[in-house]
């Protein structure tokens, strides 16, 4: 579990960060907090050549409210979110999420911007950057471009982003005054463990958390809702259109039946609050 | 100072952060080996290829099979001839039998080159279909021989006219799934063989040193004394940990051919893949019971999977298995037939209350299948089925790790009375039967055990007083973390009359004390505790006849106390026992007919086990929606005979408690149907965590010393861990309304939720059900 030989680079800045990507192309990986690409890594799943340290970026570090939408660095860690006044009062859901990821040491050193460029669909928070319908904003050698999340992931461990690309924000619109109920649900067998099927609910926007190779949408869900169904209507169409996986954790009947069973509470939730 | 909770004396070490570890030892000119795994499980070995590791920088050499010349490893424990053909060998020579078998290995300059370097040895293997259940017929092990390594039939009475006779039979198939312990620190080891000298170091021995020396020494051909295994700190043992791996040999071989020191450690994927695994039977148990609930005969059949090869404690499992299955009942017949197969998955081996846990799982299940075949509750099975006090102590005609199986003393009653009593039990169960009655799936389960503890034949232990006063306790047993220093402490203070801070225990170096067994089977306390007291009070006897001719006193009128010899009524006298030592210096002992040094030994040997008790209680809740199961609360009664230190003893059922809930509810070595390990990571391998672990109550007591032992205690160490597993399932059982509804460990959610839908379907098919 000793990692193969890799290069170490630190950046100081974004633009020293891209500068660094351009020169190793390919061949290198940025570094965020390091808790899911070092344990790839220790495995030897993952060989990049060069790393590309982002700890020194403090630019990427923040939350700021902007015209009608949230803003928030890309290296913001999952415990200044979780423990965000701002979000707390503004996006609920995110500042619920981000403190269910992992455990105190995950969320003291991860990213989201980390999270969200590795993909891993049974992560927590692209799903409920999708739920929140965020873009994404991405910086490459020529400039800056915007992502809507519903395009960013791609597949497992794939994104939209280019080799030469960095996530450097996440900006989420701030709830209508009709879509303020939200929910986050997410069945683990322990509480550190990545989740078995998870759902992220803002409004009667409905995303599903490992219930595919990418976070998706609840599309029938939302449908049902958008039609006048209760909760219980609604999440009994949870799994359609859902590829689950088969593995060690659950069967894709049993993930299809959790997808239906956590919608339902999280609806229920989301219309409590 | 016996029977208080004494601050650990261990810990100043482990807290100031100069803890020594197996990791932490380094010698001068080390080199570092890294094992090179089989990928497949089950294949013909055609060829190792080094040659690109050994074009690698820094890369010292590749070896594999044909260049060693060591027999396979031995076994420690129980063994039949008939399972020599199955031993490990050091490297896999023609035939690969688990993925994670050793076949090669790399030494290197360092571990970062040795690991790259072993990735690039190539491994000519052509695969063979892997064995994977033990339920299936025995398979081909090799040319003389099938893959069911040992057919163990024991037992007593009639059973035959038991069954006959019986009014009710009550039969079940259980079973309980692959797990281990896996303690907090891997494996590691440092070998130093010393060309000329010819004398060979070990450092990170663990457990059983000075057994593991003699098997270490007839592999290498090395006469014993010149052979030193030197125990460090211990993160963890539970079984598994220390020992004889093929990691053990190779570190040893190795330093041997290069002339220098070569040390291994181990990480956790390997650990995972390596380390011994324990667990996974099937039981299939039947009961005849009388009309009142008296069983008067067990009959069970078992299966063992026992992964690749049968490892140093060869039949100690399937043994246990059979003797300690009938647990605290009667069963005035019983037949045990135990069939330990081979498959292609990592060894197995010990595990925390091995054998018992499996056992006690399938006999308490049985218990609980009797009461709901006869419509009574389980407890009032366990109370009219119990060995009663005046029996004891009690024979069963079998044997138990090569001792005659004959519980020492037990009140078995009388513990569920005080455990009900002091739990408030049926308060408990009242709140329940409230909850759900409101809809929670909630309950609570119960399942009594015997454990065994304090295995013979002997410990040793020399107690010495410098000149100083300072006291050194010399022991080869082992310390795992389990707090063995503070009780040994505790013995020897209270005897002696001293602080503990003038006592240091030194334990686990082969070469400071000719003669140990070890740290495994709950026997420390038992058997090094009570040499220590005997050293302890032979100790004192030499220190009084030594007072007597500096006082010119008759020994009888002298007391030891606050470690000084005083003439009894004269407080004046005192002579401390660093006078004492510093007057024993050779040339006056001889004048006074003494051996010189204030120096004793003591031996406790022993034919017999002691046989500790308990009663666990599980609280559960079942989310009926996703049938994820958490345990509210988990009760325990254990009665230790005497608790030298009831914190210690607490720590150990609290810990215990939490491994018999992981292998209950989470912790499973899964395998693909191509015989690959899914569970090599933390990730998959599911440990509880704090989390995952409620509150545990423990009620510690002290109703049937040992007679066996002068301290009159029995082994704490696997009393937290027996029936947890049995009591989970039962309480599960009570949430869903499902009597017998768990049969197989672990409880997996989605097992749980087809259990709820099961209820939920009976209960709505019933006319005027809820």
């Amino acid at each position: 579990m000793i990692p193969a030989p890799f290069s170490y680079r630190r950046a100081g800045s974004v633009a020293e960060a891209l500068d660094l990507c351009t020169e190793y192309g390919e061949d290198a990986k940025f570094l965020a907090g390091g808790h899911s690409l070092l344990p790839l890594m220790k495995l030897r799943l993952a060989m990049p050549e060069v790393l590309i340290d982002l700890g020194p970026v403090r630019e990427l570090s923040y939350v700021r409210e902007e015209d009608g939408h949230i803003a928030i660095g890309a290296l913001t860690r999952h415990h200044d979110l979780e423990h965000s006044e701002m979000l707390a009062r503004v996006l609920p859901l995110l500042a619920h999420a981000a403190g269910q990821v992992g455990d105190p040491q995950v969320r003291h050193r991860g990213t989201i911007g980390g999270s969200l460029a590795h993909s891993d669909p049974a992560s927590d928070l692209p799903a409920t950057v999708l739920a929140l319908d965020a873009t994404l904003v991405a910086r490459g050698p020529a400039g800056s471009r915007e992502i809507a999340a519903a395009d960013f992931f791609q597949g497992l461990f794939e994104t939209e982003l280019e080799p030469d690309e960095l996530l450097t924000e996440i900006r989420v619109p701030v709830p209508a005054a009709g879509a303020a109920g939200w929910s986050f649900q997410k069945f683990t067998k322990r509480a550190i463990d990545w989740a078995i099927v998870g759902v992220a609910v803002q409004g009667s926007a409905v995303a599903l958390v490992n219930m595919a190779g990418t976070p998706v949408r609840a599309a029938g869900v939302e449908a049902a809702l958008a039609g006048g169904a209760t909760p219980a209507e609604a999440a009994a169409h949870a799994a359609e259109g859902t590829s689950p996986a088969d593995d060690i954790n659950a069967s894709p009947a049993y993930r299809e039946h959790l997808a239906r069973v956590l919608v339902e509470r999280a609806l229920l939730e989301a219309q409590s609050v | 100072m016996i029977g208080k909770p004494l601050r650990r004396v261990e810990d100043l070490p482990l807290l100031l952060g100069t803890g020594r570890f197996a990791a932490d030892i380094s010698l001068p000119g080390q080199a570092h080996l890294r094992v090179v795994r089989s990928p497949v499980p089950h294949g013909m070995l055609r060829g190792v290829d080094g040659r690109k590791a050994l074009s690698m920088p820094g890369v010292i050499g590749v070896w594999s099979a044909a260049d060693l010349d060591l027999g396979p490893i031995g076994f420690r424990m129980v063994a039949f001839p008939g399972m020599l053909p199955y031993r490990q060998p050091v490297l896999a020579a023609e035939r690969v039998r688990y993925v994670g078998e050793p076949v090669a290995i790399v030494l290197a300059d360092d571990p970062y080159r040795a690991e790259d370097a072993a990735d690039l040895v190539e491994l000519d293997i052509e695969s063979l279909p892997p064995v994977l259940d033990q339920l299936q017929e025995p398979a081909q092990f090799d040319d003389q021989n099938d893959t069911e390594a040992l057919l163990h039939e024991d037992g007593y009475g009639d059973v035959g006219a038991a069954f006959a006779a019986a009014p009710h039979v009550v039969e079940l198939t259980v079973t309980v799934g692959r797990h281990t312990g896996v303690p907090l620190e891997c494996r590691g080891a440092l070998a130093d063989y010393r060309p000329g000298a010819g004398t060979l170091d070990f450092y990170g021995a663990a457990k059983v040193p000075h057994q593991n020396r003699l098997l270490l020494a007839g592999l290498l051909g090395l006469p014993p004394q010149l052979v030193v295994l030197r125990e460090a700190h211990v993160g963890g043992g539970f079984g598994v940990r220390g020992e004889v791996y093929p990691e053990d040999v190779l570190v040893c071989w190795a330093s041997r051919l290069l002339g220098r020191p070569v040390k291994w450690i181990e990480d956790r994927n390997e650990h995972l893949l390596a380390a011994n695994h324990s667990r996974d039977q099937v039981h299939r148990i039947r009961a005849a019971v009388l009309a009142d609930g008296y069983i008067t005969a067990i009959d069970d059949e078992f299966w063992l999977d026992q992964g690749a090869y049968v490892r140093t404690h060869a039949a100690a499992v399937p043994t246990l298995t059979a003797s300690m299955l009938p647990g605290p009942y009667q069963i005035p017949a019983y037949r045990v037939r135990g069939h330990v197969r081979l498959t292609n998955k990592t060894p197995a081996g010990t595990y925390r209350a091995p054998g018992r846990y499996e056992g006690t799982f399938a006999r308490e299940r049985l218990i609980d299948a009797v009461a709901s075949s006869l419509g009574k509750p389980a407890m009032e099975i366990r109370l009219s089925n119990f060995i009663s006090p005046d029996q004891m102590p009690y024979a069963r005609p079998m044997s138990a790790l090569g001792t005659d199986l004959e519980y020492d003393s037990g009140d078995y009653a009388l513990l569920v009375g005080k455990a009900q009593a002091r739990f408030g039990l049926a308060e408990l169960e009242h709140g329940l039967a409230a909850r759900r009655a409101l809809g929670e799936a909630v309950g609570m389960g119960c399942a009594f055990f015997v454990e065994k503890s304090g295995l013979g034949p002997y410990e040793a232990v020399r107690i010495s007083v410098d000149q100083s006063g300072h006291i050194d306790i010399i022991t080869g047993a082992g310390s795992m973390g389990q707090g063995f220093e503070t009780v040994i402490t505790q013995i020897c203070a209270q005897e002696l009359g001293v602080r503990p801070e003038t006592i240091r225990v030194l334990h686990g170096q082969t070469d400071q004390i000719e003669h140990a067994m070890g740290a495994f089977a709950s026997r420390l306390t038992v058997m090094a505790g009570s040499a220590t007291l005997i050293a302890a009070q032979a100790l004192r006897e030499k220190a009084l006849a030594a007072a007597a001719r500096m006082l010119e006193a008759s020994p009888r009128d002298l007391e030891l106390s606050d470690g000084a010899v005083r003439v009894a009524g004269d407080p004046d006298t005192g002579i401390s026992l660093a006078q004492i030592s510093e007057a024993l210096r050779p040339d006056q002992a001889a004048r006074w007919g003494l051996e010189p040094s204030l120096t004793a030994d003591g031996w406790h040997t022993t034919d017999h086990m002691c046989y500790p008790y308990g009663l666990h209680i599980a609280v559960v809740r079942v989310d009926a929606g996703t049938g994820q199961v958490i345990a509210e609360r988990l009760l325990v009664a254990y009665d230790v005979g005497r608790a030298v230190n009831p914190m210690l003893v607490e720590g150990q059922i609290v810990g215990g408690a939490a491994q018999g809930l992981g292998g209950a509810l989470l912790e499973e070595f899964r395998y693909d149907d191509a015989g690959h390990p899914q569970c090599t990571t933390f990730m998959d391998y599911l440990l509880p965590t704090r989390a995952e672990m409620p509150p545990v109550d423990v009620l510690i007591t002290e109703d049937a010393p040992s007679p066996r032992n002068p301290l009159g205690v029995k082994g704490a160490g696997e009393g937290g861990t027996t029936a947890m597993g049995a009591a989970i399932a039962a309480a599960i059982d009570a949430a869903l309304g499902v009597p017998l509804g768990v049969k197989e460990l672990p409880v997996h959610p989605e097992a749980a939720l087809r259990l709820a839908k099961a209820a939920r379907r009976e209960s709505t098919s019933e006319p005027g059900g809820a």
